[in-house]
Parts: structure tokens; sequence; C-alpha cells
């Protein structure tokens, strides 16, 4: 048997798991909020958009405030910067630099593991949430409609770039995923009807770009917010569609290694 | 001590691709130190991480405390504590963040303070993992495998980089674990490491178990001891044979060089320096040469351990 009373007497056992979840999201959290790059994200840029387009006329956001029109649309942005481009290059390295690994050897579960990271997720959204809302409202925004319409919005489309942001992270090297999440950060903030109306763009190109998830994901805020509709079932339903086969795709493939 | 052994592995074979890391191996440690030893690519890592659960065996079994690494993962996982070659840490966490958390996941964790001050992790601040050295980050990866006061540690290549200095401290850490009742199972080619830590060594080359025992058994199992000096040349060993035990050789290795090699005790020093005297010759730089795990590992693979 083993000697009793050493310093490293053996005593082995997990944690509560509910204790071991909240100490792996503050850790994430903690993390993210660290990282420089990420802060420019998830906080500069959506924050740097909403002043310069608000305050500067150089697209033409159509009747009414810019900012009744802006603001849904940075809304959408930070939840793409957090749940896809923050968390894919974050858990690409993360992967690269055997963290997951390691945590997989722990007695955290794969399942707590995940259920962390869309903690931190949620934690930085609502940090988001509250700033980009303040300085609207700064700017004179005036939002109507349903809050419970804005939340599943906001919950759905977090759904559907959690599962793209993943599923890079977890097949990419992270070299790759991260140009590639920062390009198609690029890409979908300029064709995503974030602070470009996608009825700028040529017809044909509409009805693609519509189905992307962060012009759903826009669109239909913007619709709650800006036009005072119920629900926007339309963009509820793409984001479904994203969020089913981004999660189900990165269930699939993702690889721990 | 305990009888059940803490890792038995039965006909293990790992392929990845066309290439089979492991091929058949068979190994069972019981508690106390165990050392992998053998060159790099010989199959260590696969082993150990099919051991931790990171890996599914193509055919044959491992058990590990008892339980299937694959399938009782969750039972199990809280009972090994693992230390991985390299990386396993946030790059932006620092040292004494990444191993409270690491406490935090487990039910009675080592006093985290403590063991900082044991590893010398203190003087690491606020540095993050990026920014530490690389020995510092291989103390880091052994506090948290310790951290959580696991029955059974797995430390791969844990003195890899590490300056002599650290070396020490790691090796006493072994001790310590191994005196507190904690098994350890380590990979290493450093035969020395072996030698001074392990109760029980198994020798891998090309994905098998080529050899196992005590350190002892495995240096007295391989070829005999030497005993060599120097002389005039073209001494008549024929005469220095007849003086010499029966399952004694003794030969003129190069010029002046001479060589006696069976069992080396004080009797037969003796009769080699008597035979000397007799024959007017002054032996130079006589020696007795013990044999090495490494002298063990060349006989048996025909390779050098740090290829």
């Amino acid at each position: 048997m083993t000697t009793a009373g050493g310093t490293y007497t053996p005593r082995p056992g997990a944690a509560p798991l509910p204790r071991m979840i909240a100490a792996q999201a503050a850790l994430e959290t903690k993390m993210l909020l660290r990282n420089g790059e990420q802060l420019l994200l998830t906080v500069i840029i959506p924050t740097l958009l909403l002043v310069l387009f608000g305050s500067v006329d150089i697209v033409d956001t159509g009747e009414g405030k810019a900012v009744d029109f802006l603001a849904p649309g940075i809304l959408a942005l930070a939840v793409m910067s957090t749940a896809f481009t923050g968390q894919a290059i974050a858990t690409g390295f993360e992967r690269r630099y055997g963290v997951l690994k390691r945590l997989a050897a722990s007695p955290l579960p794969r399942w707590g593991l995940m259920t962390a990271k869309t903690i931190s997720v949620l934690v930085t959204e609502i940090l988001q949430v509250v700033l980009v809302t303040v300085i609207a409202f700064a700017m004179g925004w005036s939002p109507q409609g349903n809050p419970f319409a804005v939340l599943l919005l906001l919950v759905l489309g977090t759904a559907a770039f959690s599962g793209l942001g993943l599923l890079m992270a977890g097949t990419l090297k992270a070299e790759a995923t991260l140009a590639a999440a920062n390009l198609v950060f690029l890409l979908l903030l300029v064709g995503g009807g974030v602070v470009v109306p996608l009825d700028k763009f040529p017809d044909a190109a509409q009805s693609v770009l519509g189905l992307l998830p962060i012009s759903a994901l826009s669109d239909g805020l913007r619709d709650v917010l800006q036009h005072g509709a119920g629900m926007p079932w339309g963009d509820l339903g793409i984001l479904a569609v994203w969020a089913v086969l981004g999660l189900g795709a990165a269930a699939r493939f993702f690889r721990w290694e | 001590m305990r009888s059940e052994p803490v890792v038995q592995v039965q006909a293990l074979v790992k392929r990845y691709g066309t290439k089979t890391a492991v091929d058949g191996l068979d190994l069972v440690a019981q508690a106390g130190v165990t050392a992998v030893l053998g060159p790099n690519g010989a199959g260590k890592t696969t082993t150990v991480e099919t051991c931790e659960g990171y890996r599914r065996p193509d055919s044959g079994t491992v058990r590990v405390l008892g339980l299937d690494p694959v399938r009782q993962a969750r039972e199990l996982r809280p009972r090994i504590g693992v230390m991985l070659q390299s990386g396993g840490v946030y790059s932006g966490a620092r040292a004494d963040e990444m191993l409270r958390h690491t406490a935090k996941l487990h039910a009675h964790p080592l006093d985290v303070d403590a063991l900082i001050e044991r590893l010398g992790l203190g003087s690491c601040g606020r540095t993050t993992y990026r920014r530490l050295s690389g020995g510092q980050q291989q103390r880091l990866a052994l506090a948290m495998a310790v951290v959580g006061r696991p029955e059974l540690v797995f430390l791969d290549e844990p003195t890899a980089g590490l300056d002599p200095q650290a070396r020490r401290s790691t090796w006493d850490l072994v001790r310590e674990l191994r005196a507190d009742g904690v098994s350890v199972i380590l990979t290493t080619h450093h035969m020395d490491e072996a030698e001074q830590l392990a109760d029980d060594v198994a020798i891998i080359d090309a994905g098998r178990v080529i050899a196992q025992g005590s350190p002892e058994e495995l240096c007295r199992g391989g070829a005999e001891n030497t005993l060599r000096f120097t002389g005039r040349p073209g001494l008549d060993v024929g005469s220095l044979l007849k003086a010499l035990p029966s399952d004694t050789a003794a030969a003129e290795l190069t010029p002046g060089v001479y060589r006696v090699s069976g069992k080396i005790d004080p009797q037969l020093l003796a009769t080699v320096t008597s035979w000397c005297a007799q024959h007017g010759v002054m032996p130079d730089g006589i020696s007795v040469e013990r044999h090495t795990l490494e002298d063990v590992f060349l006989e048996l693979t025909g390779k050098e351990l740090r290829s």
C-alpha cells in the first residue's frame, strides 16, 4: 500500500463538474480579454465602425438616423467577431500548442470544455452588447421591437458562428485558421450588410449574400430593432440551418490534435 | 507494495498510415518508477500516449490502474497525471495561473504555492507561457502533472532540454513522488536518468520491448565487465591467460593496450597486477569498466541511444 502522510501521497479525484466548468470558462474569458488581437477584433473594430460610420456620412444608409441602421449591424458584427473569428483563432492555437490535448487528459470532460468555451463566448458577447448599446444610445439610437426576438437572433447567430469557427479551428492548421478567419471576417464585414446595405450590391449578388449567416443576423436584427418587426422567421431559419450544418460538421470533423 | 501492476500492455500494435510505430509491444509496469528507454522513433511516446488514452490501439490491450484508458477514461483521468513532451499551456497564461487552474480541476490538489516554490517557478512572476524559458516550461508541465495528487504519473522526456541543475531537481522530485507512493512511468533516452531513477527499465526498439529488468539486472545480463591497462606492446597474453580464471578472456586490442574481460573482482585485479610485476610491466592507466545501460543498449540493438 501507499505511504501515508507524504506531500505527494495520492489523493486523486475530479473536482465537481460545475466547479470545473466555471474555472475553465473563467480562464478562457481571461485569456481572450488579455489578448490584444482579440480585443482589436471584438471591441475596437466594432466600436470604431459604429462611431465612424455613425458620425461621418460615408455610406448612404437609407432613411432615418444612421445609427438606427448601424447599431443592429454592429451587434451582428460583435457576435461574429467573438463566436467565429475570435473563437476560431483561439481554439486553433490551443490545438496547435497542445492545450486541448493536455486538457483531454484532465478530469474535465470534452463536453465540459465545449460548455466552458460557449460560456466564455457568451460572457464576451454580453460585454460587447453592453458597450455597443451604450455608445449607440449616446449617438441617439432609438431601438424598437421585441427583445425576445433579438435574444433569439443573437443566440442562433452565436450557434451558427461557433459551429463554423470550431470547424475551421479543428480542421485547418493554426496559421491557416488565423489567416482565413480574418479574411472571412473582413469579407463578411463588407458583404454581409453590416455597415453597407445589401441593396447596394447587384441583384444577383444580393440573393446569394442574403443567405450568409452574417446577412441573416444583421438583417434580422435590423428588421426588429429598426423596423419593429415581430419574429424575423426567414432570417432565424437561415441561422438555424447554418447552426445545424456548422455544429454538425464541427462535431464530425474536429481533430483535437 | 501494491501487487497489481499499474500498467499492463499486451501485444499492442499502433500504426500511422503505413508506418508501424508500435509492433506487438508487451509491457508490465509495477508500482514504483519504470523507465521506458529507447532512441527517437522507437515507439516510446506512442506507447505512453496509448496508456494515457490519446490513441486507440489497432490491436492488443492496454490497462492502466486496471482500467481501459479509452473506454473508462472518465474514471481513469483523475487518477493519472500527464506531462506531455511539449506544450499543453495557453500561450497567454502565466505559470501560476495555469497551475492554479489545473489544481481547480481536481478534488484534493497539492498546495499550489508550495509546489511553485518547490519547482522554482516563483521567479516566473507575471511572464506568460510563451516567454518562459524551455526549462521553466518543462517544470510547469511537470507541476501540472503532479498537482492533482495522482496515483500514477506519466512523464514524457521530463528532462529534455534541461540544464544539469534543473535536471537534478526533477530527479529529486521523481524520487520524492516514489517515496510518497506515487508510481511513475517516464520515457527517456538518457541512460543515466534510467539508472538513477528507475526500479525497472524497459528498453524499446522498433516498436517492441527488447529487454526489461532493474538497471542492475540489465547491466549484469549483458556482456561482462572489462579491465583495461596499457603496457609494453607485445606482451605474452597467453601466459596472462594461464594465470587467470578459465572463464576470462584477455587480448591486446591495439599495440600496448590490453583488455581483460570476465568477472572482474578484487582477486582478478590482484592476479593481473602480480602477473605484470612478474613480467616487469608497469600497468599504466589500469581501469575497471562497469557495464552501463548504454553498453547494454548498444549490444542489443547495435545502435547508439542518442541518435
